[in-house]
């Protein structure tokens, strides 16, 4: 982030610490609690799939668009599947415009890797004919950000992918509006952001937590499996990784139960 | 221009059923992004678009500054998947550019930049879904995130397009009329001196056409202004948070 974040007053910054070696958050949650999540299904009309998701006050809206695109040279017979975000510079003073900076990049590929690696799409069935498959792109475009961008993107993202409509293919085009039936994820993967501020490890941060943290880092699940890891900023231990890895198993359980409502 | 073999108008009546001077429905939110100063949302028929204000702030970069007043900045951008259509390229296009410029250069009318010396106003648009007609509704809803914001400005103004297809004139072309029509006028008109402050075209018309097409314009705008002021009044009014859907 740019200096205009890293800038927060001591007041508040005493306020949070204080608050937190009570055990309560500055706004009244637990350390492992999430923010109220809200999931919108289908707002975008023009996409084959979309979703809001809001978790607190930040808001990430994700649509799934196909087309019909070159496979890659080493992967002939399989589809394209490719997640790009967005920090427009209408959800938050401390974005700019301009190509996507590293916070943004970042954010679309460990989105990515949680879906990619929980193999949730199957790209095999994307093939059309020679040297012509489906390309599947995800645009993630945060609309507020009130803190952890990544969870609310991961569940818009999933949720989008669960609204998604397959398109109906003739004489190897794709017939817009037309469709033969749904993407159908195999299973949700579900990110988990934690910070830590001092000694404690938060759940879910806001945007000040965010900004007086240490250390951030990203797990996301499967029912089974962690599917992807994302360390930020700091440091931890072995036994704080482990603890963490606990606590997101059971927040995704939570959060795969309202996504699939 | 000129798509001959789309029959736009039937039986007097439009492709979506709209009399040729019935605008789509709309629906404005005011304050719907709370990390910015001041924000809309508009849904205009099959446009969604969202707004939001930063500023007055620091002018980036410093040389930009003007020690008189505010400079007005505005960024319009349509999404990759706005369009029914293949994915587009996300950024900036030409496209994008001058409707960026037409944009600004309403508020800068509008807006009393000469209270902030020295500082800048972010206006950002982003279009997440289009069916024609995203410049005006943009204008529409950026008027609406100004007056959130608390930036001051000399009038209200609100934005429609009138045009021409079938033969006849008509007022807020959707998607295909815009696409296939003769003409295509949109217009922005400031609420109490009505003034005009956005106005391009494309396409043949006589003036008498042209002088038709304001009036309905005119009308237009009065009843978009009663809804930008009615979006604003609801914000205001509602205390704790409302379910709001995008």
């Amino acid at each position: 982030m740019d200096i205009k974040d890293t800038i927060m007053s001591h007041v508040r910054r005493d306020v949070m610490n204080s608050s937190l070696e009570k055990g309560v958050r500055f706004d009244g949650r637990k350390f492992e609690e999430f923010r109220p999540i809200e999931i919108q299904r289908g707002p975008i009309r023009t996409a084959e799939g979309s979703a809001i998701a809001k978790v607190g006050n930040t808001t990430v809206l994700a649509a799934c668009k196909f087309d019909a695109v070159t496979p890659f040279p080493d992967r002939p017979e399989e589809g394209v599947f490719m997640v790009n975000s967005e920090l427009l510079p209408t959800a938050s003073p401390t974005f700019e415009t301009g190509p996507p900076d590293e916070n943004s990049i970042e954010l679309a590929r460990v989105v990515d890797r949680a879906i990619r690696s929980a193999e949730i799409v199957d790209v095999k069935s994307f093939f059309i004919e020679k040297g012509k498959v489906l390309g599947l792109f995800v645009d993630l475009y945060v609309l507020n950000h009130a803190g952890n961008m990544t969870d609310a993107a991961t569940m818009a993202a999933t949720a989008a992918l669960m609204d998604t409509k397959l398109p109906k293919i003739e004489n190897s085009a794709i017939i817009r509006g037309e469709y033969t039936g749904m993407l159908n994820p195999k299973s949700i993967p579900v990110s988990t952001t934690f910070v830590k501020v001092g000694e404690n490890w938060l759940v879910d941060p806001t945007r000040d937590e965010e900004r007086v943290q240490e250390t951030s880092v990203t797990i996301s699940t499967t029912e089974e499996h962690v599917c992807t890891m994302q360390k930020r900023q700091g440091y931890l231990t072995k036994a704080e990784l482990l603890d963490n890895i606990d606590i997101a198993f059971k927040r995704g359980n939570d959060i795969r139960r309202i996504l699939k409502g | 221009m000129g798509g001959q073999n789309v029959q736009l108008i039937v039986d007097g009546k439009r492709l979506d059923g709209r009399k040729p001077d019935e605008m789509r429905n709309i629906r404005i939110e005011a304050g719907v992004i709370p990390e910015a100063d001041g924000s809309a949302f508009i849904e205009w028929g099959g446009n969604k678009i969202i707004c939001g204000v930063y500023g007055p702030r620091e002018c980036i970069p410093r040389h930009g500054a003007n020690p008189y007043k505010a400079t007005v900045k505005c960024r319009y951008m349509m999404s990759p998947f706005a369009s029914l259509d293949e994915h587009g390229r996300s950024g900036p296009s030409r496209r994008s550019n001058e409707l960026s410029k037409v944009i600004r250069e309403v508020f800068e009318n509008l807006i009393i930049a000469e209270k902030f010396p020295n500082t800048q106003i972010d206006i950002f648009i982003d279009v997440l879904q289009a069916e024609g007609g995203t410049r005006t509704a943009s204008v529409t809803a950026a008027a609406v995130a100004l007056v959130n914001a608390g930036i001051p400005m000399k009038d209200m103004v609100s934005a429609v397009a009138s045009g021409k297809a079938g033969d006849v004139l008509l007022v807020d072309l959707g998607k295909e009329e815009d696409n296939f029509g003769q003409s295509d006028m949109p217009i922005a008109m400031s609420h109490s001196d009505k003034n005009i402050q956005l106005l391009q075209m494309d396409g043949l018309l006589t003036k008498d056409e042209i002088a038709q097409m304001l009036d309905q314009v005119e009308k237009g705008c009065d009843e978009l202004n009663e809804k930008q002021a009615d979006a604003l009044k609801r914000f205001y009014e509602r205390g704790e948070e409302e379910k709001f859907e995008w």
